[in-house]
């Protein structure tokens, strides 16, 4: 099924800059604010999904895929990035029995 | 309900959900919000017509890589109220840097839009499985056969980093 493009619609492309730009800047304030390692990797994720729905944006508002194979690639290094970083914290849980980025500093040699 | 209504009631939940992955305490909470973003997005790329990546959204961010978290906060036995307190001034301080770093953003964005009316051929079907499938392999066979490898690497990675060590005795 093919729907009609939502840019004819009304809705123009600055809807979605705004949408993509607040959701980036939600994912770097709970960077910034939050202490637990693995709410940091939840945010991360979130703003590299603020960057793929502009990208999706931009790709359907000029009626050219290669924005959307961009995306495809965005997801492949995201799942390897969570992977390895939730193997990495898991192993510094181990050590210092916190994921606590404040105790992290504990790790200096 | 026409669609442009439709796409800002989706939007305002995004943001809404997404603010509480934030503001939520509790880490299994967070995930679980998260989760619900990653659905909304799915929502917003059906109505922008990129169908195949929205599948792809669900199955792989709220299919593989939630679970992933939330197995290892359970692994982590995190599911209690452990977080950490901020200081109330470095949480402050990390709203004020957020604000300025949109307001930067919007600023930037708003003067380099470009508002030529460029004809979008009504119904592209670039998000369809078809099309992109064949951008996939025809120009971008390289990037693809390259990501598999990406792959290897980081399955072997996690593999080693997760590996339990040598016991230490206490």
């Amino acid at each position: 099924m093919v729907l009609a493009s939502i840019f004819e619609s009304g809705v123009s492309i600055d809807f979605y800059i705004v949408l993509a730009s607040v959701l980036f800047a939600i994912g770097a304030v709970g960077v910034l604010v939050r202490r637990n390692a693995i709410v940091l990797l939840m945010c991360i994720e979130l703003m590299l999904n603020a960057v793929n729905l502009l990208m999706v944006a931009f790709s359907t508002y000029h009626g050219k895929g290669d924005g959307q194979v961009f995306v495809f690639f965005i997801m492949v290094v995201a799942a390897a990035e969570a992977t390895v970083g939730l193997s990495i914290l898991v192993m510094a849980y181990r050590n210092i029995r916190s994921t606590d980025v404040g105790i992290f500093n504990k790790l200096k040699g | 309900m026409t669609l442009e209504m439709l796409a800002i009631v989706l939007g305002g939940l995004t943001i809404g959900s997404a603010l509480m992955v934030v503001l939520s305490k509790h880490p299994v909470r967070s995930v679980l919000y998260l989760v619900v973003t990653f659905f909304l997005i799915s929502a917003n790329y059906i109505l922008m017509n990129a169908q195949f990546l929205a599948i792809v959204n669900i199955i792989v961010y709220a299919g593989a890589i939630m679970v992933l978290f939330l197995f290892v906060l359970m692994l982590l036995n995190l599911n209690k109220d452990s977080e950490p307190i901020t200081s109330i001034g470095i949480k402050l301080a990390g709203i004020i840097a957020g604000g300025v770093l949109l307001t930067v953003l919007l600023a930037a964005l708003k003067d380099g839009l470009v508002i030529t009316q460029q004809a979008v051929e009504s119904a592209n079907n670039n998000g369809l499985v078809e099309n992109l499938g064949e951008l996939l392999f025809t120009k971008y066979v390289l990037p693809f056969e390259m990501s598999s490898v990406l792959f290897i690497a980081s399955m072997v990675g996690a593999v080693m980093l997760a590996k339990r060590e040598k016991q230490i005795i206490d």
